[in-house]
């Protein structure tokens, strides 16, 4: 196999942003989170991404502010480094190398020039236990410094989040388990208390978390059955005090002072924000239903701003009279992708499930989730092991006119729960609304479904695990007062045989079914046309050809089969033995998609069923199995003359890979371009670049344009060149300034002659020029001393008394010799 | 912050009809006005002339009545025997009626004594009818003959005797005046020309012929005979169009509502139905007391007069609009403070800067407790709805939201014995219901399962459970049994069903 250099796998947009806390910047202006590999910026007031902080080279694992200047943080990351950034510019400063992977980071005001890092004990990558350690960052002039300097602070902590600074940064508290250790900077000792297991009632007295009071000797610990510890008296070993707080049911995951010390933040699974007021203890405030789980809190300095991270990839920002200013919400992905990716024909966007009970839209082009719709319509409960209903299946007809959703609840014990709704696109409310709910529209589990693509009829097709497959139609009721709703047309089954996949063939005027070793074919009647058979092996997933291949049938099947059945001669064409993962088709051409899985790596081919060949084909594109695929089509065809890479003109295969990567195939050609629109879209401004700030701004530059009478003088055919000329010379090699002020000056003024005159031997100096640039040395001078005397005739007989005609000459040579020497230069 | 989001209650479907312009406008009539008559009420005929009286043949007299009056205008006593088929002339001036003795009357409606009187039947004449020129009248007996008499002269004209059987329905033609179609007891239907000698066409209803109806442009005949109601193509030569079987009874009437796009039928099986006459489908059905005989519709459908077996003539009046208008005005709620009332319809000018106003949403008094976890009260309040509404979904919701939430059992649970009668009360009355049996099963067994403990301590609630076993015992045998009869009928449809060498699907609707 050819190795396709020009195809490379990207990852796509949609990782997590809420695996560390967030960072606020001083003015509240951005927030600032680790989202895989690199620091994303975003503007706190508009949501909207600012910048891309790159160069970490594996996940970043902790931000913090840089406690000298408010303008930098630092950043750290599993490749052992840690980077110091300038985020209103987007700059990498410095890059510290510890060389061990660093798993959070924590800085204090008191200790300058010190990062407080936890790595890995026993220097040992596959260790369990984890140290605190003292980095003093050294003072160096270069981009990559190393520091190697490093002091033990605290053995045995826990990797993430579980350590906080003190009053001025005395001492740092650290939590994991059942201890609770407090080392004091001053006399260089740690104290250590301890908390019984005790599971009486239910109590887990396991820390969770930790925050120090920033202006009192008081702690504030988070623990696993809900409760708040505040701790005083910490600095005496016998005589500690602690009172506890008691909201949450669940784990307390979070804690946080505010900046003055007023209110204590906690969060936990309940998904509420719970205000505490630090001398009134029995007074709190609430902020509920906020999202998923929350994860993190963080304040910004000045306190007015609080922003929560969620379990669903979400951070919320708040201001500080409790009130939800702005929501940023990453790609939700969960555990696992249920509802198979799919492309919303209307928007374009990715759709999958994503929080509990929605389904996600999400903008592929621009990288951004586009809205939720919520499915299945009840109150989330916050609770640890509750069944809840789950968005598990999704399907858009061909126009995006409707959307059929399957959710469903196991309950441990009692039966399944189900339901199909089916959802009408409205174009009022460009969205999807409720038309018909389905309870229990089958006996078990709905495998899969699809919507035929023939555009006379608009019809479902469900199958299930209880061996039926059902077809669903829209019936117009429009001679009754309700309108057009869902009913079951058909139950069909074959010898009671579970069926595993079905499939419309690209007109609609066929459906195929396999039923684990047989395919059987129907038509739009219900009629059983014919069954295709190719055991061993039961069939995994059908494809219908397209287009000039319409007449092919692929299927898979478990005893890695792929085989390639000719509708009209109702035979098997082909079968070749691979162990396929995933087949896909290209809704706009040709083409094949198949993920094979092999020896614990992927590999893609693309081929067209009629064709021996494969048209592209791809070793070992991942670890693991590809869990889903889609083709995305493009909204602008690229023109790509390679023959490998001509499949992805039409469309973008977009692919999950088991670690849940979202991964995308992108050629040369498609990043030139957007190299090239990048550069387009380069704004340099410090406000938040919207789309509307692109639209407008650029119209609104236009008009000033238009209106501005200085802009209409500037024009003016004399001055344009005495101006370039002054100013694309570089200002080393001209004259001085008094010299040419007084030539300058007067080649602005309007002559006494028409202008309408002059135009005519400016217009030939142009053209001198240009030749000029083009070379012909020889003829330079007499050239220059024609068109001069053209130009600037009119200039020096108004008078310049100050020069000589020598010096003039001497000038003008000097001119010509630069600028002839910059056009040079612009040509190489 | 996501608002609450509310208990969702299913919606279910209403089984039975669905509402359609054809339903809303037969339902719009008032209860029925019943007369009772001396024997059974054979035929009803509406005057054509304005007040639109109608003659109401039955037992040996014939009574008219006024549109609106439960008394006869005029009554009509001189039959010696059983009175058939009273009828107006066009112009409801003079009323025709046959006899079982044979005599045919002529009245003057405005008369009592009979103005012509025609003999030569030698049998009982059920058919009687003007032609469309006012001048004659047409007359079939069960002497197998139907005859036309000269109204001014009192004489017989012509004599046709081609039936083989009781002639017992007959129409004349509204456009022409020498043609009528009648239909026998021999299964036939013929058309004659008064011009011809004989008839003139033909058709095969293939049961005694009961009725016959014309269509208002005469293109199409509609004939009532056995359980049939066959529409034939005059057109065409007498070409059968459609063969209608809706009633599971002898169908006895025909008659067209006013527009002429619905066709209705009587039968003795006590049914109305209602065609739409485009495609044929039943689009409304009437039910009543006793086998119908006889049925005809008021101009502008204005009233629907059916008469029975039993004697009973039953009248149904449409509604005019003050009535349906006073209807909706009771429905809609006062409303109670005069700030709902203010400015309610106002309707904002051209220039007026509208600034919307957030909707408050309210939330029913279970979701309120819901919110705030209070899961007792929740089932409380729900129950209290089902008391006072009698709204089981909404309690049955509920149950299911707190059974989500994993907390049913803390909310059944320590519950005093008012409290517990109250929610047995509930599950023996819905239980068994197919809608709720799944939630409502396991709320009982939790129930069982927690109060197991103080059975036997109060002797109301001890009744209530025996009541509830016995209920569920009752329901299992029901099941076991329809369980049987799908067995039996599944053996019956997998007989009949043909062989098929593609193997067909399992089950299709």
């Amino acid at each position: 196999m050819v190795a396709h250099a020009e195809i490379r796998v990207v990852h796509l947009g949609g990782s997590k942003i809420n695996f560390r806390e967030p960072v606020i910047t001083n003015d509240s202006r951005f927030l600032l989170c680790a989202s895989g590999e690199s620091v994303k910026v975003y503007s706190s007031s508009s949501e909207e991404c600012v910048h891309d902080l790159q160069g970490h080279t594996d996940l970043v694992s902790g931000i913090v502010r840089n406690p000298s200047n408010h303008l930098q943080v630092y950043s750290c990351s599993a490749d052992g480094t840690v980077r110091l950034w300038d985020f209103t510019d987007g700059i990498l400063i410095k890059t510290f190398i510890i060389g061990y992977p660093i798993y959070s980071i924590y800085v204090s005001e008191n200790h300058g020039g010190v990062v407080f890092v936890v790595v890995p004990m026993a220097n040992d990558k596959s260790s369990e236990l984890f140290q605190l350690v003292a980095v003093h960052l050294p003072l160096s002039g270069d981009q990559e410094v190393e520091a190697r300097e490093l002091s033990a602070v605290l053995c045995d902590v826990s990797p993430s989040g579980a350590a906080s600074f003190g009053r001025k940064g005395e001492y740092i508290a650290a939590v994991k388990g059942l201890q609770l250790e407090v080392f004091f900077f001053k006399n260089q000792k740690s104290h250590r208390f301890f908390l019984k297991p005790g599971n009486k009632k239910g109590a887990k007295n396991a820390f969770t978390c930790v925050s120090c009071h920033p202006k009192e000797d008081c702690i504030a610990t988070g623990h696993e059955d809900g409760k708040i510890r505040l701790w005083r008296n910490f600095n005496q070993k016998k005589e500690y005090t602690y009172s506890t707080l008691h909201w949450h049911h669940g784990a307390v995951n979070t804690l946080q002072f505010t900046p003055e010390g007023t209110n204590l933040l906690s969060g936990g699974i309940e998904s509420v924000l719970v205000q505490w007021h630090y001398t009134q203890e029995n007074q709190k405030d609430f902020l509920p239903r906020l999202g998923g789980a929350i994860t993190h809190i963080a304040v910004s300095p000045d306190g007015s701003l609080f922003c929560t991270s969620h379990s669903d990839n979400k951070i919320t920002i708040i201001q500080s009279c409790v009130k939800v200013s702005a929501i940023i919400q990453g790609l939700v992905k969960g555990e696992g992708v249920r509802t198979d990716l799919t492309i919303d024909p209307r928007s374009k966007a990715l759709v999958l499930n994503g929080k509990p009970g929605h389904l996600q839209f999400y903008s592929l082009h621009r990288d951004k989730l586009l809205y939720n719709l919520d499915i299945v319509q009840q109150e989330y409960i916050h609770e640890e092991g509750l069944d809840q209903f789950e968005v598990v299946k999704a399907a858009f007809d061909t126009r995006g006119d409707w959307l059929a959703t399957v959710e469903e609840r196991t309950q441990k014990g009692s039966e399944l729960e189900i339901n199909l709704k089916l959802w009408a696109y409205d174009e009022q409310t460009q969205s999807f609304m409720l038309n018909t709910t389905v309870t229990a529209p089958h006996e078990d589990q709905i495998i899969a479904m699809c919507f035929s693509p023939s555009p006379e009829i608009t019809m479902l097709v469900t199958i299930s695990f209880d061996g039926h497959f059902k077809a669903w139609l829209l019936a117009d009721h429009s001679d009754t007062k309700e309108g057009a709703s869902w009913s079951c047309d058909f139950v069909g089954g074959y010898h009671h045989l579970k069926p595993g996949c079905c499939c419309f063939s690209a007109d609609g005027s066929l459906l195929a079914v396999g039923f684990q070793e047989v395919v059987t074919v129907w038509s739009p009647s219900w009629e059983l046309l014919t069954t295709l058979s190719q055991p061993p092996g039961a069939i995994r997933e059908l494809c219908f050809g397209r287009l000039s291949c319409s007449k092919y049938l692929l299927g898979t099947s478990t005893k890695n089969q792929l085989c390639c059945w000719n509708l009209l001669t109702c035979s098997l064409e082909w079968s070749t033995p691979v162990d396929v993962s995933l087949l896909q088709a290209d809704p706009l051409s040709e083409n094949m998609a198949a993920f094979c899985s092999q020896s614990g790596c992927s590999d893609l081919f693309v081929f067209k069923p009629g064709e021996p060949r494969p048209l592209y084909s791809q070793k070992a594109l991942c670890t693991g199995k590809v869990q889903r695929a889609v083709f995305a089509p493009r909204d602008q065809m690229l023109e790509s003359c390679e023959e490998h890479a001509q499949w992805l003109n039409r469309s973008q295969l977009y692919f999950l890979t088991q670690h849940m990567d979202l991964m995308t195939f992108s050629t040369k050609t498609e990043e030139d371009r957007l190299l090239a629109s990048s550069k387009l879209l380069m704004v340099d401004d410090s406000v938040a670049v919207t789309p509307f700030y692109l639209l407008l701004g650029k119209h609104r530059q236009q008009q000033e344009a238009l209106t501005n009478p200085m802009a209409e003088r500037i024009q003016l055919p004399q001055g344009s060149i005495a101006i370039k000329e002054l100013l694309y010379t570089p200002a080393h090699v001209l004259p001085s300034a008094s010299f040419l002020c007084s030539m300058f000056v007067r080649s602005l003024l309007i002559s006494s002659s028409s202008a309408s005159e002059e135009k005519e031997p400016v217009e030939e100096e142009m053209e001198s020029e240009e030749e000029d640039s083009e070379g012909e040395a020889e003829l330079r001078d007499a050239r220059q001393d024609l068109g001069g005397s053209a130009a600037w005739g009119p200039g020096e007989e108004l008078g310049a008394p100050a020069l000589t005609k020598a010096q003039e000459r001497e000038l003008r040579r000097v001119k010509h010799f630069d600028h002839s020497w910059l056009s040079s230069v612009l040509e190489c | 912050m996501a608002s609450f989001k509310s208990t969702k209650i299913p919606i279910y479907p209403k089984l039975g009809e669905k509402v359609t312009p054809d339903t809303l406008y037969w339902k719009n009539y008032k209860a029925p006005v019943q007369i009772k008559e001396f024997g059974a009420v054979t035929s009803i005929d509406f005057s054509s002339l304005a007040p639109h009286n109608y003659a109401v043949t039955a037992s040996t007299r014939i009574h008219i009545y006024g549109p609106f009056s439960t008394e006869p205008v005029k009554t009509f006593t001189r039959f010696k025997d059983t009175a058939y088929s009273g009828k107006f002339r066009s112009d409801g001036q003079l009323l025709v009626a046959g006899c079982e003795d044979s005599v045919v009357r002529l009245f003057d409606v405005s008369g009592k004594v009979a103005l012509r009187v025609f003999k030569g039947h030698t049998k009982g004449v059920h058919v009687t009818d003007f032609t469309s020129d006012c001048y004659h009248i047409l007359t079939g007996s069960d002497d197998y003959t139907c005859r036309l008499w000269d109204i001014p002269n009192s004489t017989e004209l012509t004599s046709y005797k081609e039936h083989t059987d009781y002639i017992r329905c007959g129409t004349t033609s509204k456009l022409n005046r020498d043609i009528f179609i009648t239909g026998s007891y021999d299964h036939t239907l013929r058309v004659f020309d008064a011009r011809v000698e004989k008839s003139v066409m033909t058709m095969d209803h293939s049961q005694p012929v009961e009725s016959v109806l014309l269509y208002p442009s005469e293109g199409l005949l509609v004939s009532a005979g056995g359980r049939y109601v066959k529409v034939w193509d005059l057109l065409k030569g007498g070409q059968p169009l459609v063969s209608l079987k809706n009633h599971h009874k002898t169908v006895t009437c025909l008659s067209l509502s006013s527009n002429g796009q619905r066709l209705l039928s009587a039968s003795l099986d006590r049914h109305v139905k209602i065609y739409n006459t485009t495609n044929y489908k039943v689009v409304h059905n009437f039910d009543y007391a006793a086998s119908i005989l006889s049925l005809a519709l008021a101009p502008d459908d204005e009233s629907i007069v059916v008469g029975m077996t039993n004697g009973v003539l039953s009248i149904k009046h449409r509604k005019s609009p003050e009535e349906k208008r006073e209807m909706v005005g009771k429905q809609r709620m006062q409303p109670v403070y005069r700030i709902f009332v203010k400015g309610r319809n106002y309707v904002p000018k051209k220039d007026d800067f509208l600034v919307s106003k957030p909707v408050k949403s309210h939330l029913a008094k279970y979701d309120k407790q819901l919110k705030k976890f209070n899961i007792s009260k929740a089932l409380d309040t729900a129950l209290e709805s089902w008391r006072r509404n009698r709204k089981p979904e909404i309690t049955v919701a509920v149950m299911k939201e707190l059974d989500r939430r994993g907390t049913l059992k803390n909310a059944l649970a320590g519950r005093d014995e008012q409290n517990l009668s109250q929610l047995l009360n509930f599950l023996i009355g819905n239980v068994v219901d197919p809608r709720f049996t799944p939630v409502l099963v396991t709320a009982t067994e939790m129930i069982l399962d927690i109060y197991q403990a103080v059975v036997g301590q109060s002797s109301v609630v001890d009744r209530q459970l025996v009541r509830l076993q016995e209920l569920v015992e009752r329901e299992v045998d029901y099941q076991q049994d329809l369980l049987e009869v799908l067995g039996m009928l599944d053996t019956l449809f997998a007989t009949s069903l043909p062989r098929k060498e593609v193997p067909c699907p399992g089950s299709s609707r």
